[in-house]
């Protein structure tokens, strides 16, 4: 489904260039479950940012079902991460001051999808995750893992082709972590792909792939089980 | 998504309620503003246009001397006769009425109760000019009047600080500080005039009898005219300019000594006035309306920063730049509409006060209102799309961190 080609990406020009990302090359099939491990530093975030289409990269080739995401302008990447791609960050990224269901509903906002169709998938997801008696709370009346979970149902709600997850668990206890990889689980077994960067080995357990970069470079790939 | 937008932006003044409200004040102010202006503007010169109607749109007041504006005539021109009156009355027929004016103050008494009003020495035409109706009584009889007969016609504010209700002031005898005078008609109410002052406040004696026994001499001061229907009040006033130069044997190369006037030739130089206040109150309130939109640019442009990490998360989910363009450019016209219409509401009332207190017409220009509205939503694009475009080009990643 994903295929990068010799992807590159660098920051800055000349005596002050930076290379993040230096030639790399995968291949992701669709319904495949990847983890990215690597130091800090490595480049982690900024190759799932290329994959999120919400950066661009420098040099090579990236294909998405064979479209060539390389070419597309801002506003056809905005499309393609509204019907394609759903997102998990590290920090859960909510909106404050708006509730849960009104979180999980706004991907929907931006598909057009009418408010009574928008409450019942939002309801759903949230149920999914667990959290269908909290739909009116407000984030910060939640704790940690309930705003994770939050961000998961938000990100699975436009059933996305692509899951991207950003140190999903970098901020929970080991407790919080698992009942987190669980739902992430739940979702692959469901015939979803998700690509998550971690830190913790006992998470990526959870992948059928972990790819270890190092120095912007892929170090190895390592098949689990 | 414009719905949806919409809502988003309802719910984000709320959030900020307090702020909101503050932002919105400048486009208030400016507003209510024009709205007072353009409305009580409006009332003024409709109460203007009818009294001018009701008092003699029709009539010329001719004076001693030269002089650019009403009141400031030299003192030095000679006075006018009962001869020139008589020569009006007989030359000039596009005239419905003549009649000579004399004015002055009096302290006036009946029984224990004395009042300072205007005396006014005049004729019976007097009443025909300002279309001035007797309620009770009569008008002075022609022996009366060439006589000069001791007889008044009281306005009413005097007859009401003079007499008790109840009592009917026809036969009374009124003293005059040194002499007394029979009252035999009572004006109708006339109210204020178009400068405020109230024309009740009035007692009419004949012409002749003011000059013998008040001023002491046959000069008078003020002729007062009205000029018969379908005739150009400019027709009437070149033969008036004619007969009076004849009048006052005025060569060739004289100039008048005299001076025409119509009443709306006043009022027009009133309400040119009127006018430019407004113009100038509106450039005012114009500018109160730019400082009311940079105040909400300033605010908008603070929102969008402290809202940063939110675009970022929009970006992420899959809003294009248009969409966070529209969402921000929806808020702060929703932001100046909201101003706009409270604007329009405070001025509404503002207006209705003052045409109260001000005894003017209240009118609601619904085009004023309309365009105020239409305006204060420009207002909102105008000043919105610079923080709306601040914030539909952030970068995702950057936002995404922003702290
Ligand atoms: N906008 C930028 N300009 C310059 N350098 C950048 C920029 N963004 C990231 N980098 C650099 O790229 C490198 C990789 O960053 P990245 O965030 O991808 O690392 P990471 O593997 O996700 O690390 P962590 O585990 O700490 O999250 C870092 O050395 C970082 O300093
Ligand atoms: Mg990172």
């Amino acid at each position: 489904m994903i295929s990068l080609e010799h992807l590159g990406k660098s920051y800055g020009v000349g005596e002050i260039k930076t290379e993040v990302l230096k030639d790399i090359n995968l291949h992701i099939e669709k319904g495949e479950f990847v983890a990215i491990m690597g130091p800090s530093g490595s480049g982690k975030s900024t190759l799932m940012n290329i994959i999120g289409c919400l950066d661009r990269p420098s040099t090579g080739k990236y294909f998405f079902e064979e479209i060539a995401i390389d070419q597309l302008n801002s506003d056809q990447r905005a499309l393609f991460r509204r019907y394609k791609l759903g997102f998990v960050f590290q920090g859960y990224n909510l909106l404050k001051k708006t509730s849960a269901i009104e979180n999980v509903e706004m991907p929907l906002v931006y598909q057009g999808i009418s408010a009574k169709k928008r409450h019942s998938l939002a309801y759903e997801a949230l149920k999914s995750v667990g959290l269908e008696a909290y739909l009116e709370r407000d984030p910060s009346q939640l704790s940690g893992g309930q705003q994770q979970r939050v961000a998961i149902a938000r990100a699975i709600v436009t059933n996305p082709s692509l899951l991207l997850a950003d140190e999903p668990t970098g901020n929970l206890d080991t407790k919080k972590s698992h009942e987190i990889m669980m739902l992430l689980s739940d979702f692959h077994t469901k015939g979803s792909t998700i690509i998550m960067v971690t830190h913790e080995e006992e998470m990526a357990q959870y992948a059928s792939r972990i790819i270890h970069l190092r120095d912007g470079e892929v170090e190895r790939i390592e098949d689990v089980r | 998504m414009f719905v949806n937008a919409l809502f988003l932006a309802l719910s984000e003044i709320r959030r900020n309620l307090m702020r909101s409200v503050l932002t919105m004040i400048g486009i208030v102010i400016g507003i209510a503003s024009v709205i007072a202006m353009v409305n009580i503007g409006k009332g003024a010169s409709a109460s203007v246009t009818e009294s001018v109607s009701k008092l003699g749109s029709r009539s010329l007041f001719i004076v001693p001397g030269q002089s650019k504006g009403m009141g400031g005539q030299s003192t030095t021109a000679t006075p006018f006769e009962l001869k020139d009156i008589e020569v009006l009355k007989n030359t000039i027929f596009s005239l419905e009425a003549v009649s000579g004016v004399e004015n002055t103050t009096l302290t006036v008494l009946y029984a224990d109760k004395n009042y300072h009003t205007g005396i006014r020495g005049v004729e019976n035409d007097y009443l025909v000019i300002q279309d001035w109706q007797i309620e009770m009584g009569r008008a002075f009889e022609k022996s009366e009047l060439r006589s000069g007969l001791s007889v008044c016609i009281v306005g009413k504010t005097v007859t009401n600080k003079l007499f008790d209700t109840g009592i009917n002031p026809i036969g009374k005898k009124i003293r005059l500080e040194h002499f007394s005078c029979e009252a035999i008609g009572v004006l109708k109410e006339k109210g204020a005039n178009t400068f405020g002052m109230d024309q009740d406040d009035a007692v009419l004696v004949p012409l002749k009898m003011f000059q013998r026994r008040i001023s002491g001499s046959n000069t008078i001061h003020t002729i007062m005219s009205s000029v018969k229907k379908g005739i150009p009040l400019e027709e009437a006033t070149i033969q008036i300019r004619r007969i009076m130069r004849e009048q006052r044997s005025l060569s060739k190369e004289d100039e008048d000594d005299f001076s025409i006037f119509t009443m709306q030739a006043l009022l027009s130089t009133i309400s040119g006035i009127t006018q430019m206040l407004t113009v100038m109150l509106g450039f005012v309130a114009a500018i109160s309306l730019v400082v009311g939109g940079i105040g909400i640019m300033n605010i908008m442009l603070v929102s969008v920063t402290e809202r940063t990490r939110e675009i970022g998360i929009r970006l992420a989910i899959g809003a294009t730049a248009d969409d966070i363009l529209t969402q921000f450019l929806i808020e702060s016209i929703v932001l100046s509409a909201l101003g706009g219409i409270i604007g329009i509401i405070v001025g509404l009332m503002i207006s209705w006060g003052v045409s109260h207190v001000m005894d003017i017409a209240f009118i609601v220009d619904s085009l004023t209102i309309s365009v105020a509205l239409v305006v204060s939503m420009a207002i909102g694009i105008l000043f919105g799309f610079v923080p709306a475009r601040k914030a539909a080009e952030k970068n995702p990643i950057e936002a995404l961190r922003y702290e």
